[in-house]
């Protein structure tokens, strides 16, 4: 297992919280056969005899009869067998333990790395989950599988212990029992094959049970857990002293290079932030240079940023062009870091007179820091630079480039030499160019070794004696060599030049990105094309295949967006890393810590709440666990999420809004029915009934009876608006469009509102060429009639209703002004709102509201348009019809009645 | 006019009772029924002298009903129908109807339509050589038109229309009755012909089409003109 998939601090974070979590004790032991799992089953026994509901989760008993019968009598979850390459290995059961609730369960082996196919690749990660679903774990550990002794424990032992348990896990266990075993008493036990079974003990003793390695180890797990000890005893004292100023907090800072001690720092660096109990930061400085360097040299700064994540430090990435021992400083100073603990300089490069290294510059400038150089591991071979020639970017191609560019200049430099156009010491400069050339195009390797390839290409073809490399001259010795400076520096330059505008362009091409992807977002207020521009958005800056997923109705994840496209059939692994991701608020699958086996890498998308998650597939899975990736991703994934919910909130007010206008309008509807049906209704019963009394004079007869009808009338015309409006509103109104001469509709209309109008003048002021317009004559003739009904209903009795007409270039301008008292200029458009009327309380005359509204839905039914304007002369109020002309005029296609 | 029968189809019957109360107090003897299998029945046994139809039946179509009578009476038919339904109503006056009445409508109307329709059974119009309405008289035989005493030069076809509409005073006549009658059926569909002459009618008799004294319109359907 890498250790790309050690715990992001997220899950450290997630594994502290308190509340609801299940309790861990320790069983931590100097070595194997202490009696660990021994005292744990005793420890579940006495719990399981009070009433503790205890369950065996997994307890490796190697076959030791003691502990075996121990075993009996406490429920056993069975385990579940995993199939990996061909063999069955059985492993813990998570689903199982999780579904039956102990109270307690107990895990053996806490270092124990599961079989890949597991959800989580170590088992401390399986114990961390039974703790956060509030399950109590018994567990066992030896001190040599804590992740920050590694280092010590391999220098005692010999043997560098690949499975290793994070800090934290261990400092957070609620309590530790060391289980202590004088190494002589152990090594009895070995002899009388009480640990391991006959046949296994000789070889076992050769390598580790030795005495001096047992009492090494025996001490460091009782000095382990008394520094824990102090530690409780100093929270203890913080947490009930009085709030008061405490010093600012120191730090120690870890500067991590691509270097191979790398780690070894970083847990130098936590031993030494430990010691002195304050936090600690990792630190690496991104340079130009980095862009260029094979991914190889980078993946040992990942792993070991990676490391000291997993460690509890702060991680940090610094960016500068060139000056890494001042950024280191700086930053330092900025966060109160006094120590500072950086790796052993570097053996100085051949070209090492081009660069200092950071170390040393660091030992000059930091005068006010404590600094630690750490010499690394001495076992290891430290292996120069060089050695690795991949690491410099000494790879084929600039192998190529730098024979390519010399022998190029070779070709341009003879035919000049041939004609003696220029001396021949002037002819360096063609090699000056190359060396710059590829420099430039390149990089800095290849452009060094262009240096030395011309050096001696110049030597041996230009110098006397000529095609040898012998030089006879000792001017052409000075020349030469001032040469060979000459080229090495530009070619240096021409190199960082180059990385340095690869750098900006990276940047640059991040920053266009980010600029796009917020004017996309910016322009769209549609869900999806929001997802749709997010997916493409991660695609693009990570160089990577996307997926947003967001909850379905179910409450199931489904995939509502992806770049290129969303994927048929999701590996049911990716799917489970995605619900993870999705539930726990924590990255899941390929690169992290849970379920990396799931070729996707699903970190979640989160505003204000849990938005869904976002899938990320790399070619190359190992980028998933780059830090600066993560952070990168972190970055977008903020950028689409906020994009979202915006959106969404967007969204919600809309819907907010048009639930608003919908319960008004139903108000409104209400109102309406219930007052406007009934008031007729009132004066039509009254009257009818008035009728049926005897003996009545006819005078009153008849007044009863036309009171009874206009309002009956009034009713009808009710009826009618509110059936027009329902099919409007529904989308059913289909004009039936004819030529239509607009005086007919008028004397239609008011042949059929004789009744309405009696008592005001009506003035019609027709050209007598008027245009015929194009109408349904029966839509346009009840539009008019609201219009007309409503001007007679606001002018007072007497006035006079002037209707004009005239034809612009292709509609109809019918306007219809009354003498009343007006509309204020800022109702004037809203009078034509569904219910919406002027003025208000008792003294506006009865009325729907539906009116003008009907108006307005017939006439723009017919491509025309209606407003309200103030009346003729200022008083009053106009309200302007336009209605389409009709195309075609008949003159002129009209056969002559006369014939 | 007691021997003058009305038949009412229709499927309410306070619409019913109320027409009956109208028809017989108006002097016309009334008979019923409330779906149209038994009006067409009762159309052939009783031989009304109108027939006064509701377009919504709910045991058979209006136009099937119209239809089915057409077959065999030439019996005057007005129907009954709702506001909103101007495709219905045309369909109707195709399918052989004589004229409509929109529900809901005052009594008076309902009688003028009834009288105008009887009347040019009773003594068909083409008998009468000279038609005034108000102060508009129309001579068919001399083909002279007068508008309060002095004469109206109408051409041909406008004559015609004004005759055709005169002819059938106070009732509905269809665009397309007008323009098949006048242009001929091949112009059935050339309303624009028809727009026009009404216009000329209009001006020269001195008629105003925002205020009708003659010539009403029914929008979308065709003109009436007044009794």
């Amino acid at each position: 297992m890498s250790d790309a998939d050690r715990p992001s601090p997220d899950a450290l974070l997630a594994a502290a919280r308190p509340e609801g979590r299940g309790k861990l004790k320790v069983f931590l032991g100097a070595s194997p056969g202490v009696g660990k799992t021994y005292a744990m089953l005793e420890a579940a026994r006495l719990k399981a005899r009070e009433g503790v509901d205890v369950v065996v989760g997994l307890v490796e008993t190697h076959g030791r009869a003691e502990t075996e019968a121990l075993l009996g009598g406490l429920a056993i979850v069975p385990r579940k067998r995993m199939d990996y390459r061909g063999q069955h290995i059985d492993e813990l059961d998570l689903d199982a333990v999780l579904a039956r609730r102990p109270q307690l369960a107990l895990v053996d082996e806490l270092a124990h790395t599961n079989v890949p196919g597991s959800r989580h690749p170590k088992r401390w990660q399986d114990v961390v989950e039974l703790l956060d679903a509030g399950i109590d774990v018994l567990t066992a550990l030896n001190i040599q599988h804590i992740e920050s002794l590694n280092d010590v424990v391999a220098r005692i032992i010999g043997v560098r212990v690949q499975e290793t348990v994070p800090d934290d896990v261990f400092r957070q266990a609620d309590e530790i029992e060391v289980i202590d075993l004088p190494p002589q008493e152990l090594i009895d036990r070995l002899h009388q094959g009480k640990v391991y079974r006959a046949g296994t003990i000789g070889r076992a003793l050769d390598n580790f049970f030795t005495k001096p390695n047992l009492t090494a180890l025996r001490e460091l797990a009782l000095r382990t857990a008394a520094s824990r000890v102090d530690d409780e005893m100093l929270r203890l004292m913080q947490a009930s002293a009085l709030s008061g100023p405490w010093p600012t907090q120191e730090r120690v800072l870890v500067c991590v290079n691509e270097s191979e001690i790398a780690k070894s720092l970083v847990r130098a660096g936590k031993r030494t932030a430990d010691r002195a109990g304050i936090p600690w930061i990792a630190v690496t400085v991104m340079t130009p240079r980095h862009e260029s360097l094979p991914d190889s040299a980078r993946q040992l700064t990942t792993e070991a940023l990676q490391l000291a994540e997993s460690l509890g430090a702060e991680v940090v990435t610094l960016h500068t062009d060139h000056d890494v021992a001042g950024e280191i400083l700086g930053f330092a100073r900025a966060r109160n870091a006094s120590r500072l603990l950086v790796g052993r300089p570097r053996p100085r490069l051949p070209f090492g007179l081009l660069r200092e290294p950071v170390a040393d510059r660091l030992l000059d400038a930091a005068t006010d820091f404590e600094v630690t150089i750490v010499a690394g591991e001495q076992r290891r071979r430290p292996a120069p630079v060089m050695a690795r020639p991949e690491a410099l970017g000494l790879n084929w191609q600039s192998i190529a480039a730098g024979t390519g560019g010399a022998a190029i200049a070779t070709l341009i430099a003879q035919p000049i030499d041939m004609f003696g156009l220029v001396p021949p010491p002037s002819l360096v400069v063609i090699y000056l160019v190359a060396v710059l050339f590829v420099g430039a195009r390149y990089g800095l390797v290849p452009a060094l070794a262009t240096s030395v390839l011309c050096f001696l290409a110049h030597n041996f073809f230009y110098t006397t004696p000529r095609y040898s490399f012998t030089i006879q001259q000792p001017e052409d010795v000075v020349g030469i060599v001032l040469f060979l400076i000459g080229a090495l520096f530009t070619g240096s330059l021409a190199g960082r030049l180059r990385a340095q505008v690869a750098t900006m362009r990276a940047n640059q091409k991040r920053t266009a990105m980010l600029y796009d992807f917020a004017k996309k977002v910016a322009a769209r207020s549609d869900l999806d094309d929001v997802l749709y521009a997010g997916a493409f958005h991660v695609a693009a800056t990570l160089e990577c295949q996307s997926l947003i997923l967001m909850p379905g109705k179910s409450g199931a994840l489904e995939q509502v967006q992806g770049f290129p496209s969303i994927v048929e059939e999701i590996d049911p692994r990716a799917q489970a890393a995605a619900q993870w991701a999705y539930e726990r608020n924590e990255p899941a699958g390929s690169g992290t810590g849970t379920l990396p086996a799931s070729p996707w890498m699903f970190v979640p998308l989160a505003g204000t709440g849990m938005i869904g998650v976002v899938g990320l597939q790399f070619k190359d899975p190992r980028r998933g666990a780059d830090p600066e990736v993560r952070r990168l991703v972190q970055a977008v994934e903020d950028q689409v999420a906020v994009a979202i919910e915006r959106t969404r909130i967007a969204a919600d007010l809309e819907n907010m809004r048009v639930e608003a206008e919908g319960e008004k309008l139903r108000t409104a509807l209400l109102n309406s029915l219930s007052h406007d049906l009934r008031t007729p209704l009132v004066s039509v019963i009254g009257a009818l009934s008035g009728l049926t009394s005897p003996d009545l004079p006819d005078t009153v007869r008849l007044a009863l009876v036309e009171s009874g009808l206009d309002e009956a009338k009034r009713l009808d015309r009710y009826v009618q608006n509110l059936l027009d409006m329902t099919r409007l509103e529904y989308g059913a109104l289909k004009p039936k469009m004819a030529v239509v001469d607009l005086r007919e509709v008028v004397g239609t209309v008011r042949r059929d509102l004789s009744q309405v109008l009696a008592g005001r003048g009506i003035e019609v002021d027709f050209p007598r060429d008027l245009p015929a317009i194009l109408a349904d004559p029966v839509l346009i003739g009840q539009a008019l009639a609201n219009v007309l009904e409503n001007a007679a209903k606001y002018s007072p009795a007497g006035s006079t209703i002037t209707l004009s007409a005239r034809g612009a270039s292709d509609m109809l301008v019918l306007n219809v002004g009354d003498e009343g008292p007006g509309i204020p200029p800022e109702e004037r458009e809203k009078v034509f709102d569904l219910f919406y009327r002027v003025g208000d309380g008792d003294r506006r005359p009865s009325g729907t509201g539906l009116g003008l509204a009907i108006v307005r839905g017939f006439v723009e039914a017919h491509g025309g348009r209606v407003k309200a304007l103030s009346g003729p002369n200022g008083r009053g109020t106009t309200v302007a019809l336009e209605l389409p002309l009709a195309k075609e005029q008949a003159d002129g296609r009209y056969p002559d009645p006369r014939h | 006019m007691a021997d003058t029968r009305i038949l009412v189809i229709e499927d309410e019957a306070p619409i019913r009772r109320f027409l009956r109360i109208a028809v017989e107090s108006a002097g016309f003897a009334f008979s019923e029924a409330e779906r149209g299998r038994l009006g067409v029945e009762k159309a052939a046994t009783e031989a009304p002298d109108l027939v006064v139809l509701d377009l919504g039946l709910p045991d058979m179509d209006g136009k099937q009903v119209i239809s089915a009578i057409r077959e065999w009476s030439q019996v005057p038919i007005l129907v009954l129908s709702v506001r909103d339904a101007e495709t219905e109503k045309i369909a109707a006056l195709d399918a052989g109807a004589d004229d409509y009445v929109t529900k809901p409508f005052a009594t008076g109307e309902l009688l003028a339509r009834m009288r105008a329709l009887v009347r040019n059974r009773k003594a068909p119009a083409v008998e009468r050589s000279t038609i005034v309405i108000g102060d508009l008289s129309i001579d068919l035989a001399s083909h002279v038109v007068r508008v309060g005493g002095s004469e109206v030069k109408l051409t041909r076809k406008e004559f015609d229309v004004l005759a055709l509409l005169a002819r059938h005073a106070g009732r509905l006549v269809t665009h397309r009755q007008l323009l098949a009658s006048v242009w001929g059926p091949a112009h059935e569909e050339d309303a624009h012909y028809l727009r026009i002459a009404i216009g000329h009618i209009r001006e020269k008799l001195g008629d105003d089409a925002g205020n009708p004294r003659f010539i009403l319109t029914e929008p979308g359907v065709g003109y009436r003109l007044v009794d």
